[in-house]
């Protein structure tokens, strides 16, 4: 299917696997903290500190662990496969190197649903306590999300045809080799609809919004309102993750420069520190969106979605034509 | 109720029509047989007027129900008082002819144990289900509170049935700063088929508290009443208590009260401006509009020494330290229209905002509610024009929408603030004085009622005091307690994450309503 660019020793694809995770975990959050000081502070605001997020993650993890009076161990599992399936999908995306581990089964399907088995592991687990909320939220998710994925799905089908391959890592180490195809038409529609994707899988403004406290109108919130302590914490950790990993792949499919291809350790540290330039400079500007914009009304949501779906597909049909 | 009432004006030397006549003109008050009620009000709602406030009293050998209706421009009230056995007290219920009337009524059957004889749904309204039964905590002899049933079943609520049908119940506790209110939800997919708001968990019988007080002591309960409405509620309850005392105010006082009124409307319709951008998550135009808000606040502290306008209306007398200045007050006006500008330049609240939980014309009438949300179906109802504040020569526009919607209840508030402003500076302009008291008359009691167009609507209190000068009774009417059912009707196929929008864009007080 694809021919890995330079043969790299499996110690060096665990090491860069291993940085990729640990640099989600960590940085996944740190973008969280970043996108609300950059919304603070076009508010107007001090905001709380970049690190704030990992501070509170800390505390949750120390809390007692509660549990719905109700819930199964549905409710109890869906917080461990949310982390588990994001990290394993961060662990074989190109986010800091093109060569990690498991990157010949970095497929564009497998890791789209490894995403979307940590969304359904929620949805299942907004449901199992009973509460009116959790069905509401997770109803609500399944909605977005039955359209969001399809979008996802044909904005990097579009990627695939152009470098002839599905599996992420070459895609990437493919547009390294053809600098050209950054600017080519269907990159840019495909482009455009992976942000729209990427604002509803991460449950941004003007899609979710993270910060309300206004349960009628929650999406992702209230599928997890019955989460507390430590499970709380990895479902916030889990959010993060997704986070940090749509946002690298993004900027990674669009922006390749920099990533270490192959990894060698020098390259990693390059590789590293130009990823999170990266993704900060996504964070910031979806912050700056977020900010100057206001949630749509919650049916203007798959109209939006369906507007990502369509320049999807015309990413790809542009792709056949000019081919 | 005139009957034995001397002229008050003593020694105070105001010149100026005598008392009566202009009570005579401002208020009429009958006895009537309960059996002429219906009749008379059926009339009297017929040529116009609403029912403004239904007050029951316990007089101790006899209950009374006093019936207050208002209409307007020219300022008219009318009072039917009817005498109850207290024995056996019942009324026949207005409830065919009014809907407010039918919630008062209900009111005053769990308050006073009167029975609304014919009314259509005599459920209790105020008290929970756990209250005691047949214990009315109004009455002279309620004495101490029994303890609460524990063998009450869960509320009544309406049961929709149906394919996919399904229930939401948020609240009393939201996660959020705001009031105690259950809400339950009846819905299809996204779609609300029905809502039944569940208020009264903030019942402090505040009415109750008024009773025996002097009429100056009344003050701190009326700033209390629903704690952003301070001006709204003092300036009623001290209009009342000035009528009842036949203190005439000059028209310097008037103009700073309303001045004062004014400033309250302003920063209360900024802060819900900025609220209703905050529900639709545009946080940027939330944090000015607490930015604008917190300088209306500054500004509030600087003139009465009290952030929400505390302490400068006491019964016959009216303090400020300072008035706001031009600059001040364009400023503010700048900053209002940039706030205005940078909510409805933006598409996607204007989208939230429009064609949003519609409450039609006759609908608001016939539910008879008041102020903004009066105003924004496009009924003219506004108390400054219909009972100016007695000596006030200044006249405001009313702001009118027609469309009934979230956008309509936005642009009423802000046609509000710009109208507010101008008037806030052309009273601030003609005010001659800081510190006005009048002296009070030798001779006390009697009864009052004051009328005020707080920021929410209009506001009714009416007191009865004792020759001690001491209160017997003060009803208080907060316009939330005629609003808050038009809620639930304007609610109707709106879709469930708008309620929080719809519900701010009513902007009703719980405490105000529960009292």
């Amino acid at each position: 299917m694809t021919a890995m660019p330079g043969a790299v020793g499996l110690e060096m694809r665990v090491a860069a696997s291993t940085v990729q995770v640990v640099a989600v975990v960590v940085g996944g959050p740190l973008l969280l903290g970043l996108m609300a000081k950059v919304r603070a502070r076009a508010e107007g605001r001090i905001g709380a500190p970049v690190h704030q997020v990992l501070v509170d993650l800390r505390k949750l993890a120390r809390k007692e662990r509660v549990r719905a009076e109700h819930a199964s161990g549905v409710h109890a599992a869906a917080p461990i496969v949310l982390v588990a399936a994001a990290a394993v999908a961060v662990a074989m995306a190109p986010l800091v190197t093109t060569t990690p581990v498991l990157g010949h089964s970095a497929d564009v399907f497998v890791v789209v649903y490894l995403l979307l088995m940590g969304t359904v592991a929620l949805a299942l687990a907004g449901l199992d306590p009973g509460t009116a909320f959790g069905g509401m939220g997770a109803s609500r998710a399944m909605t977005i999300g039955a359209i969001a994925e399809p979008a996802l799905l044909v904005a990097l089908l579009a990627l695939s045809l152009q470098a002839r391959t599905s599996n992420l890592p070459a895609i990437v180490a493919a547009t390294l080799a053809h600098p050209a195809w950054t600017a080519s038409p269907e990159r840019l529609l495909a482009l455009v609809a992976l942000v729209v994707v990427v604002l509803a899988e991460t449950g941004r403004i003007p899609v979710d919004n993270p910060t309300t406290h206004l349960e009628l109108t929650m999406i992702h919130e209230a599928m997890v309102l019955e989460y507390a302590g430590p499970e709380l914490g990895l479902v916030t950790l889990g959010g993060a993750m997704r986070l940090g990993l749509l946002f690298g792949l993004v900027a990674n499919l669009f922006f390749p420069w920099g990533i270490a291809a192959p990894a060698s350790p020098m390259a990693l540290l390059v590789g590293l520190v130009v990823l999170a330039g990266k993704a900060a400079a996504i964070a910031v500007a979806v912050a700056l969106v977020e900010v100057s914009t206001a949630k749509l009304r919650l049916f203007r949501v798959p109209e939006l979605l369906a507007g990502g779906f369509v320049l999807a597909v015309l990413a790809v049909v542009t792709g056949l034509v000019t081919r | 109720m005139s009957a034995g009432r001397r002229d008050p004006r003593g020694g105070s030397g105001q010149p100026g029509r005598p008392r009566h006549e202009t009570e005579a003109k401002l208020r009429t008050s009958c006895l009537i047989a309960p059996d002429e009620l219906v009749p008379e009000a059926t009339a009297l709602l017929a040529s116009g007027y609403r029912v403004a406030s239904i007050a029951a009293h316990d007089d101790g050998h006899a209950m009374r129900v006093v019936y207050v209706f208002t209409a307007g421009p020219p300022d008219r009230r009318v009072e039917l008082q009817v005498r109850l056995d207290a024995a056996r007290p019942s009324v026949p219920s207005l409830a065919a002819v009014s809907f407010p009337a039918s919630r008062f009524e209900r009111e005053m059957h769990d308050l006073f144990g009167i029975e609304p004889t014919g009314h259509p749904m005599p459920r209790p309204l105020v008290l929970h289900q756990h209250w005691p039964e047949q214990w009315h905590p109004m009455r002279r002899d309620a004495g101490p509170m029994p303890a609460m049933r524990s063998d009450a079943g869960p509320y009544p609520f309406v049961q929709v049935e149906g394919p996919g049908v399904y229930e939401i119940p948020v609240g009393p506790v939201h996660a959020g700063l705001i009031e105690p209110g259950h809400f339950r939800f009846s819905v299809v997919g996204e779609t609300i088929l029905s809502m039944k708001a569940r208020l009264w968990f903030v019942h402090r019988g505040i009415e109750r508290l008024f009773e025996g007080r002097v009429v100056d002591e009344g003050v701190e309960l009326a700033e209390r009443v629903s704690g952003d409405t301070a001006i709204g509620h003092t300036l009623a309850y001290c209009l009342a208590v000035e009528d009842a005392l036949r203190i005439d105010m000059p028209e310097a006082s008037a103009r700073l009260r309303a001045l004062l009124l004014e400033l309250e409307r302003i920063y209360n319709h900024v802060g819900d401006i900025g609220s209703l951008c905050n529900d639709v998550g545009y946080g940027l135009a939330q944090a000015r509009a607490l930015v604008l808000r917190e300088r209306l606040l500054c500004l509030n502290e600087a003139v009465t020494g009290h952030r929400l306008l505390r302490g400068a209306i006491q019964p016959g007398a009216t303090a400020v330290h300072r008035l706001p200045t031009a600059g001040e007050l364009s400023e503010i006006g700048d900053r209002f229209e940039e706030l205005v500008e940078l909510a409805t330049s933006n598409t996607v609240v204007m989208d939230r905002f429009r064609g949003t939980a519609v409450l039609a014309g006759a609908d608001a009438a016939g539910i008879g509610t008041l102020g903004v949300v009066a105003r924004a179906s496009g009924l003219g109802l506004d108390a400054r024009v219909a009972h100016p504040i007695p000596g006030l020569d200044e006249h405001c526009l009313v702001a009118c929408e027609e469309s009934g919607d979230v956008m309509a209840r936005m642009w009423v508030r802000a046609a509000e603030v710009r109208e507010s402003l101008r008037l806030v500076a052309e009273l601030g302009g003609r005010a001659t004085a800081l510190d006005l008291t009048e002296a009070r008359p030798a001779v006390l009691g009697g009864s009052g009622l004051g009328i005020v167009e707080g920021f929410r609507g209009s506001i009714v209190h009416r007191v009865e005091v004792d020759a001690e000068g001491r209160l017997t009774r003060c009803k208080v009417v907060d316009p939330s307690f005629l609003n808050w059912p038009a809620l639930a009707v304007a609610l109707h196929d709106t879709i469930v994450p708008d309620f929080p929008l719809v519900n701010k864009s009513f902007g009703l007080s719980y405490a105000g309503n529960d009292l």
